[in-house]
């Protein structure tokens, strides 16, 4: 019986040096999983990286197979959709994966950039990757807006309506740029179709090489941690980093374990609660999009709500457009606002894990007020929590320099 | 002042929904259970009979609706399909013209293939419960969950004719709307006995809004279902892929 065996490893080896000698399928491996050598104390946190990837593969492969069976004008889209929920086999598992997946999406993403911000993921030498992830952020936000509109219903119709018109508020150019954008004069079969191109096909597009820059500039660098230790500054005789493990097999198998966890929340909703309380997909979008009827309360899908609350609680449409634009854009500044000695929050002082903790209560309770009608005293909350977001960051060269910290140790602490 | 602005905020955080549709009269609450076929059955009869005149459910087909409740093509033909030209594969439209409608009742009915997705179950019902005699609307009727419906109460022959105690109609429903003190604060009395006694009624109403909630989404019969065997496999896997990341981590110290 040795005999065939072999032969199929002998001609399995072929096959990989003869692939190898015209692709460097081998260096790639070893350069980005194999000899990837990661810090060994990668803890929770680090779980969503990688999950936004599978989240990111899930999108477009239900979104391949949605694109067979929708249809892209305004007079069949909402049908369409419907018919996809009844007729099309597993048609509705398809759509709740894709729609589910859009908010888990942000989950993801809200939960990665979160830990970027309280290990100092964002410092230098990572300023690059920061930047990318930034852009793959606002590009996320155009494809998620677009793919909201693409059902039809009131929703989608009535949030385009609102945020298109939000460019208006652009003195000079705002009318003709709005009018520009939605290729008419209100939101119509044309702002349809554009955005069913946009977002099947340049953003996706955008997105996938966002990716690629955002891991080329990560794995160049290499991986932050928890610690904010550099661990190539500690290496061994071969120039392996004492506190670094291969990507593969070890990470690999641990996403696995994190990939099954997530699967099962991710399954739960599909499966359970698709509609998450209004809050995935709102029940007013189960009504047809009806340009002579108002919905008594726009609001825009969960992940878009900070910034909505931002642009409420400023009196001036101009101003408050700039100021949620400002929001999402002064993030960019981030590796640049922090001057703390140290990375990681793990090594900072008290004044700045309770200012951390403060913005994330300020963001979420900015998530809250959104989705709300406004009350006077929703409104109050949010002038606060807006304040407070943008005092966080401009003010983050002061308070990050002034802040007491903790020694950093020579090697990380701890393994995952 | 900063401890009250933290108390109003923790209650306006904890009453979250995100569900505002509706105002804020409070809804009664519909018993829905889609397992029960009959109930289902039951509701798809007072749909066709009392609603399907007006309103389509035209994301809705025949087809499926005879396999998902049970039915042969015969009884389909019989007790659902008043259109002998209609097919199977059709669609449930509504026969009447849409102009016609917005001449007779000032608006087109809407469909109510979603209805119960939009609105939800227990507005439905609310609804259909919240009829009163109202001589001074253009129907005859008047209702106080959606004041000034265009909508004549098609079931006033199950339900028999209510009349509204609280004569001030229009302020209770005022009162209501901004959420005041209506403790769904409205009494009725009949003027007329329906041919349904009042639970009868009740009954009647939970079979047409389990039906409403199936047509929303008729995968809703099997998701669940399908859901546990996925959730089952997940947690199988999530403990072999734990095992598998224990083992390989063993070196790592």
């Amino acid at each position: 019986m040795r005999q065939p065996e072999g032969i199929i490893k002998r001609s399995m080896q072929n096959t990989l040096s003869w692939v190898d000698e015209r692709l460097p399928v081998v260096d790639f491996w070893d350069a980005h999983l194999a000899k990837y050598y990661a810090p060994k104390n990668f803890n929770f946190w680090y779980f969503f990286g990688a999950l936004s990837l599978v989240v990111l593969v899930n999108q477009i492969v239900t979104g391949i197979w949605l694109t067979m069976h929708y249809k892209t004008s305004a007079a069949e889209a909402f049908a369409s959709v419907e018919y996809i929920m009844r007729d099309v086999p597993w048609g509705w598992l398809v759509r709740y994966m894709h729609s589910t997946g859009a908010s888990l999406f942000f989950v993801v993403i809200y939960l990665h950039m979160f830990r970027g911000l309280m290990y100092g993921s964002y410092r230098k030498p990572r300023e690059l990757i920061w930047v990318f992830g930034m852009l793959i952020y606002l590009s996320l936000m155009a494809e998620a807006f677009m793919g909201y509109v693409l059902p039809w219903g009131q929703m989608s119709y009535w949030g385009a309506q609102v945020i298109i018109s939000l460019f208006s508020a652009i003195p000079g150019i705002g009318e003709g740029l709005a009018e520009w954008i939605r290729g008419d004069y209100l939101v119509s079969d044309a702002t349809l179709n554009r955005f069913f191109a946009l977002h099947v096909i340049a953003l996706p597009l955008a997105i996938l090489a966002l990716v690629v820059l955002h891991l080329t500039a990560l794995h160049e660098v290499g991986s932050n941690n928890p610690d904010g230790v550099e661990i190539k500054k500690n290496k061994d005789a071969d120039g392996v980093p004492l506190d670094g493990i291969p990507f593969h097999p070890y990470y690999t198998v641990k996403d696995i374990f994190g990939l099954a966890m997530f699967l099962l929340l991710f399954a739960f909703i599909v499966f359970f609660a698709p509609e998450f309380g209004g809050w995935f997909l709102e029940h007013d979008n189960f009504v047809p999009a009806n340009p002579l009827v108002t919905p008594e309360h726009i609001k825009p899908v969960w992940y878009f709500t900070p910034f909505y609350a931002m642009l409420r609680a400023i009196p001036d449409k101009l101003f408050g457009v700039l100021v949620m634009g400002g929001a999402v854009m002064i993030l960019f500044a981030l590796p640049w606002l922090d001057r703390s000695p140290v990375k990681s929050y793990r090594y900072r002082g008290l004044l700045s894990k309770t200012l951390l903790m403060v913005f994330v209560v300020s963001f979420i309770g900015l998530g809250y007020l959104g989705a709300q009608p406004g009350s006077e005293l929703q409104t109050l909350m949010a002038r606060l929590f807006t304040a407070y977001y943008f005092a966080f960051f401009l003010l983050m060269p002061i308070w990050t320099a002034k802040d007491s910290t903790k020694p950093v140790p020579e090697r990380v602490t701890g393994h995952g | 002042m900063v401890k009250r602005i933290l108390i109003a905020a923790t209650l306006t955080l904890v009453s979250a929904s995100a569900n505002a549709a509706g105002g804020d009269v409070p809804l009664m609450h519909a018993s829905v259970d889609l397992s029960n076929t009959a109930s289902l059955q039951r509701g798809a009869r007072t749909f066709i009979n009392y609603c399907s005149g007006c309103h389509s459910a035209q994301y809705m087909r025949y087809s499926r609706l005879m396999e998902d409740l049970g039915l042969t093509e015969e009884q389909m033909r019989e007790a659902f399909m008043f259109n002998p030209e209609a097919g199977l594969g059709d669609l449930l439209t509504v026969a009447m013209d849409p102009e016609d409608a917005e001449q007779w009742f000032g608006v087109v009915p809407p469909d109510l293939t979603l209805v119960a997705r939009s609105k939800g179950v227990d507005w439905v019902y609310t609804f259909l419960k919240s009829y009163y005699a109202d001589p001074g609307q253009g129907t005859g009727w008047n209702n106080t969950l959606f004041k000034g419906t265009a909508m004549p109460h098609v079931l006033w022959e199950l339900q028999g004719i209510q009349e509204l105690n609280t004569h001030s109609g229009d302020e209770a429903g005022a009162e209501a709307a901004q959420g005041g003190h209506a403790e769904n604060g409205f009494e009725f009395s009949m003027r007329t006995e329906g041919s349904l006694s009042a639970t009868e009624y009740d009954a009647m109403l939970n079979d047409l809004v389990t039906f409403l909630e199936y047509m929303g989404e008729p995968a809703k019969l099997d998701r669940k279902n399908i859901g546990v065997w996925v959730l089952l496999y997940l947690a199988l896997f999530a403990f072999v892929a734990f095992l598998l990341k224990r083992e390989f981590w063993r070196d790592i110290h």
